[in-house]
């Protein structure tokens, strides 16, 4: 199993959403958040002076999927996140010890 | 203009000549109205310039609260219903009376309340006919003006001053210093005899509240963190959308700030008058925003919609010292001048570490100069010499004794809050209700 993390840009989400939904991902975790990377944001001019945007707003898409799945899930964010310019994001792949349904009890890749 | 002007409306109708006979537009005799239609109709004219101008303190709440950042939204609504409410007393109080009556050319009028006319009766002339408005309309007129003048140091000194103090200085602005130095000019007195001209009040209204702001800005310090390290750092607004509301009420005001300064409505020619200056002060205002507009555009590469705003509020001032005689061209570029001016001296305070939070010195300050001087070239009676006294006169009066009331203030209870509390917001340690609760961390960075 593994937990997908990725970071990308707001307007992208929806693509994202529908990419992931066409390749068989069934839930998601999608939260609102600030961050920067090797740009350190942006300037932006307030009434004749500059001042810098140090955190830019981000959306972080988290997944926990079965291995196969995790594989087609990171193609589909990558394509679907791409915009081609600076602060498309990243993503992160990490192994998932286990999993599980609070409800039912179940674990493993039956709780995903 | 406006006692003098007043005086001799009075002989006019008194004698009901007709008083468009003089003026050029005026090709075919009118009719004179009877001296109660004028009456009404000059009393109508005060009542609604009286609202517009009222309404503008609803204009300078929005954009003061759309200009500071959200953690200090609700002490600058607080502020601004207060100071309309203490400058509406004082003006009772003592300064209608001591900005119009008993000037007689000299520095100041008398000391005492006011009174209205009584119920069922009207304001009568010396020979006991009926006068030419009613006491109460002017009242209202007048002090509406003064609340304008208290607006303008609000917004400079937004975000870091302490609720009462400000409000002491508010009382002792519009119940002392702006009525004394307007009897200079409105109330008949020695700048009046000069000849200096201000129609609606660059100078009167908008410079006053303007050099008041200065010294308080001056006394009070800038906010935390606005020029450490010897950069500016901006402190963007909470919001333009109110920003944008808050300037559009102040361009509605306007009409009756510069409309109903004409003073009567009783004839064809005044109230021609009035439709001209409505249609200038719109042409000016539109010239402030379109150079202020371009401005950015050429320095920034960007139009910043503050400037913009700011550009609209510096035309209106701008065209407030005459906005009668400028044709229509004349009218545009006096705005437009108004607008670079803003643009120019926005980021010049930003250098001389002088912090406005709403950039009410470059809009009120130095673009009511400007208009001040700008009379001259459409009005024969004004000549630069006597403007140049005249702003001298008011910046000196209003600089020196707002220094020293602020310092007092200082002195004696302190004028800005702490640091903690000026980091964690007014709204919470002054007001103790945040203007907006269900985003409670707002103002931080992340």
């Amino acid at each position: 199993m593994k937990y997908i993390i990725s970071i990308i840009k707001p307007h992208r989400l929806e693509e994202v959403r529908t990419a992931l939904s066409a390749i068989g991902v069934e839930g998601m975790t999608v939260s609102e958040v600030k961050g920067h990377g090797r740009q350190k944001g942006h300037t932006e001019i307030y009434r004749g002076a500059e001042y810098e945007v140090s955190y830019l707003p981000k959306i972080k898409v988290e997944l926990a999927l079965s291995s196969k799945l995790a594989a087609k899930a990171v193609e589909a964010i990558a394509e679907a996140g791409r915009t081609g310019q600076i602060g498309d994001g990243k993503i992160f792949v990490i192994d998932l010890e286990n999993a599980v349904r609070i409800r039912t009890g179940e674990s493993g890749e039956e709780a995903l | 203009m406006k006692l003098y002007q007043k005086i001799t409306l009075a002989g006019v109708l008194g004698l009901a000549a007709i008083a468009g006979a003089d003026v050029a537009q005026a090709q075919d005799a009118a009719p004179a109205v009877s001296p109660e239609t004028a009456y009404i109709f000059n009393t109508l004219l005060f009542l609604i310039g009286g609202f517009l101008v009222m309404f503008m303190a609803a204009g300078f709440a929005m954009l003061e609260a759309g200009l500071v950042r959200s953690k200090n939204v609700s002490m600058q609504c607080l502020k601004n219903i207060a100071l309309y409410s203490v400058a509406g007393i004082m003006f009772w109080v003592c300064g209608y009376s001591l900005m119009y009556t008993g000037v007689d050319g000299g520095y100041i009028g008398t000391f005492s309340t006011y009174g209205f006319d009584e119920v069922g009766k009207f304001a009568t002339g010396d020979d006991g006919a009926v006068g030419s408005y009613s006491t109460a309309s002017d009242w209202f007129f007048q002090m509406v003006f003064v609340a304008a003048t208290a607006s303008i140091v609000s917004g400079t000194l937004a975000e870091r001053i302490k609720l009462w103090p400000f409000l002491l200085f508010t009382a002792v602005l519009t119940g002392i210093m702006y009525p004394i130095t307007g009897s200079w000019k409105w109330g008949g007195g020695w700048l009046n005899e000069m000849g200096f001209q201000d129609f609606a009040g660059s100078t009167i209204v908008h410079s006053v509240g303007g050099w008041a702001a200065l010294a308080g800005a001056l006394i009070l310090g800038a906010r935390l963190g606005k020029y450490e390290g010897g950069k500016v750092h901006p402190l963007p607004g909470s919001s333009i959308p109110l920003a944008t509301l808050g300037t559009f009420i102040l361009w509605l005001g306007w009409f009756g700030f510069n409309g109903a300064s004409q003073l009567a409505m009783g004839t064809a020619a005044d109230v021609t008058s009035v439709s001209n200056i409505f249609a200038n002060t719109n042409l000016a205002a539109a010239g402030g925003v379109i150079a202020a507009m371009a401005l950015t555009q050429i320095i920034y590469k960007k139009v910043d919609v503050t400037m913009a705003l700011n550009g609209a509020l510096a035309g209106l001032v701008s065209i407030t010292a005459e906005p009668l005689q400028p044709g229509p061209f004349l009218a545009i570029l006096i705005g437009a001048v108004g607008g670079v001016i803003v643009v120019v001296a926005v980021p010049l305070l930003d250098k001389l570490k002088i912090d406005d939070v709403v950039g009410a010195i470059p809009v009120h300050l130095f673009a009511g100069i400007w208009g001040t001087l700008a009379v001259p070239l459409s009005n024969s009676d004004a000549n630069f010499g006597t403007q140049i006294v005249g702003i001298a006169a008011y910046g000196a009066f209003t600089f020196v004794v707002a220094s020293i009331v602020w310092f007092i203030l200082k002195m004696t209870m302190g004028i800005r809050v702490s640091k903690e509390e000026e980091m964690m917001g007014l709204d919470k340690s002054e007001v103790g209700v945040e203007a907006y609760p269900e985003f409670a961390r707002g103002g931080s960075s992340i």
